[in-house]
């Protein structure tokens, strides 16, 4: 699949849930699933500042394709970063930026999730641009 | 003005919640189709509708700058701000209109001090004195303070029921003691400090006392005599008035002997470019035009807890705090945080196994509004190891339905967890 078929896939998997406690607990599976991430990039120069719960969001470059790691104390955090995670990693940088985050208003999570400093989706997602496009200045440079 | 509603009967001064509710129109709205359940009070209140009219009477019938022009609505916005003064003054038992300095807020009030007074009456090997159960806003001022003058900022500390260790805070009293800086309730546990007797002991080393009131004025009758504090301080937004006003209490001859903090219009008596002379306080601390309209609706706010009454305020939180405690204690996996013997309208806990934030994520959708999180205390949260808790803060409209709502949504978070 690629990143557009991911995210359409998530949207379709959250338009079968019909009431937000389905959506919810779906969420927090997600957290509950995400990898572990490697202890040794959970730095503060990987804390995803604008969150009131405690964020990590790491990225590498493999193969011209950026792959995310990230936790979080908070398990809906969780969920939502494990969401982030499934969209944009292993994409590549010019298709991380190229991409939107539709899913987060298309499966209705954006009327729960108010973007604010309370989940801090809207910080997660700068910073996982901001990573692709670190990658993408490194790769012109070359 | 309105007046709020009293019941009549055997029990004449009891609250009649559900007329006082009235008086609040947000109070009536619906969050994520549900009826809101407002209790997030510690962190502001609500306004009644006096609050809201008395600010737009303002702007629509007096407004104009103060202390300044002779024309009619300078004049009328004047004496609405200064009998403002006066109302806080009569609120705090104070013994006069001068120690009333109009502030941002709690904040505000205490950097003030601490930039004012701290410097210059703290040098060198002096202390401050604080709890280990302060608000962010009564540590940092200090902590800059302290390094500013080379002095040192010490901690009393609290038991495991959040309650202040007496032997522990007498053995760091002593003759470098300048300043106890001390919340008068704590806004993470709840906790009503011993103000008075600690007010007496470090009196007794010559120390100074601010007391951070921010989370006690809208619970019960303050009287700042009778506290013995030299320095009161409250925000207007936690007592259903605007927010970006507050007020710093000060003795008269405090204020009189402190330099000013801010320079600028209004606190001067003269001023030429080798010499300005200072007006007395409260201008000398009031630079600039103030919140005017937030003064006025202040007051419409205190006039409005006054008349409702706050023995009857402080009985009908109390009740809602024993019941919220009576009513949480009943689901498993729930620890509370904070069980000292004397607390004020605050329930703060924790679930096992869930973060606080993802809790009050859910209950938000249930449409009760909580606090989730580190409280802006994080030295509470670490000693009592948790990252955050989940804070129920009651305002005297809040209902025996609404705990019981807050019962229902824990136990949903609860389910959706398991």
């Amino acid at each position: 699949m690629n990143i557009t078929e991911r995210q359409q896939a998530i949207i379709a998997e959250f338009a079968a849930l019909s009431e937000w406690e389905d959506r919810y607990r779906r969420i927090i599976e997600y957290g509950r699933d995400l990898p572990a991430m490697d202890p040794a990039h959970k730095t503060d120069k990987n804390q995803v500042k604008g969150c009131q719960s405690v964020v990590w969001l790491h990225a590498e470059l493999k193969d011209g394709a950026v792959v995310y790691s990230g936790d979080s104390d908070a398990m809906i955090v969780r969920g939502l970063i494990a969401l982030l995670l499934k969209v944009y990693s292993g994409a590549t940088p010019a298709d991380v930026l190229a991409t939107p985050p539709d899913f987060i208003n298309a499966t209705g999570l954006a009327s729960h999730l108010s973007q604010t400093r309370a989940n801090g989706l809207a910080a997660m997602v700068k910073q996982i641009r901001l990573y692709a496009l670190a990658f993408q200045a490194l790769a012109g440079r070359r | 003005m309105r007046q709020p509603a009293q019941t009549a009967g055997s029990t004449p001064d009891a609250l009649d919640v559900q007329s006082v509710r009235a008086d609040f129109p947000i109070l009536s709205r619906t969050v994520h189709g549900k009826p809101l359940v407002y209790l997030d009070n510690g962190a502001s209140t609500q306004k009644p509708q006096a609050v809201i009219d008395a600010v737009r009477r303002f702007y629509e019938h007096d407004y104009a700058n103060i202390h300044r022009a002779v024309h009619e609505l300078s004049q009328a916005a004047t004496e609405a701000y200064e009998n403002a003064r006066r109302t806080v003054q009569r609120f705090l038992r104070a013994e006069s209109e001068q120690e009333i300095v109009f502030v941002r807020g709690t904040t505000e009030g205490i950097n003030l001090v601490a930039g004012s007074w701290g410097r210059a009456n703290l040098g060198p090997g002096d202390e401050v004195l604080i709890t280990a159960m302060e608000h962010h806003s009564n540590i940092v001022p200090w902590q800059m303070l302290c390094a500013e003058r080379g002095a040192r900022l010490v901690v009393a500390p609290m038991d495991q029921t959040g309650a202040l260790i007496w032997p522990e805070f007498e053995k760091r009293l002593n003759s470098r003691t300048k300043l106890l800086g001390v919340v008068h309730v704590s806004n993470a546990l709840g906790t009503v400090n011993p103000v008075r007797r600690m007010a007496d002991a470090a009196h007794a080393v010559g120390a100074r006392v601010l007391v951070d009131g921010a989370q006690a004025v809208a619970h019960a009758q303050v009287d700042v005599n009778a506290l013995g504090a030299d320095f009161y301080v409250f925000s207007g937004h936690k007592i259903f008035g605007p927010t970006g006003v507050g007020v710093l209490w000060g003795k008269a001859d405090l204020l009189e002997a402190m330099p000013p903090w801010q320079g600028g219009g209004d606190m001067i008596r003269s001023v030429s470019f080798e010499k300005t002379e200072y007006a007395p306080a409260p201008a000398k601390f009031e630079a600039g035009t103030p919140h005017i309209a937030g003064g006025i609706g202040l007051a419409a706010a205190l006039d409005y807890v006054t008349a409702l009454g706050l023995p009857a305020i402080a009985a009908w939180e109390h009740e809602l705090v024993r019941y919220a405690h009576e009513r949480l204690a009943e689901i498993p996996g729930l620890r509370f945080i904070g069980t000292a013997p004397r607390k004020a309208a605050v329930v703060s806990f924790v679930l096992d196994g869930i973060h606080a934030t993802d809790a009050g994520m859910i209950l938000d959708q249930e449409g009760i509004a909580v606090r989730a999180g580190h409280h802006c205390a994080e030295p509470v949260m670490r000693f009592f190891g948790v990252p955050g808790t989940i804070r129920a803060s009651f305002a005297f409209y809040n209902t025996r339905d609404e705990v019981d709502a807050l019962v229902a949504g824990v136990r949903k978070v609860q389910k959706l967890f398991a």
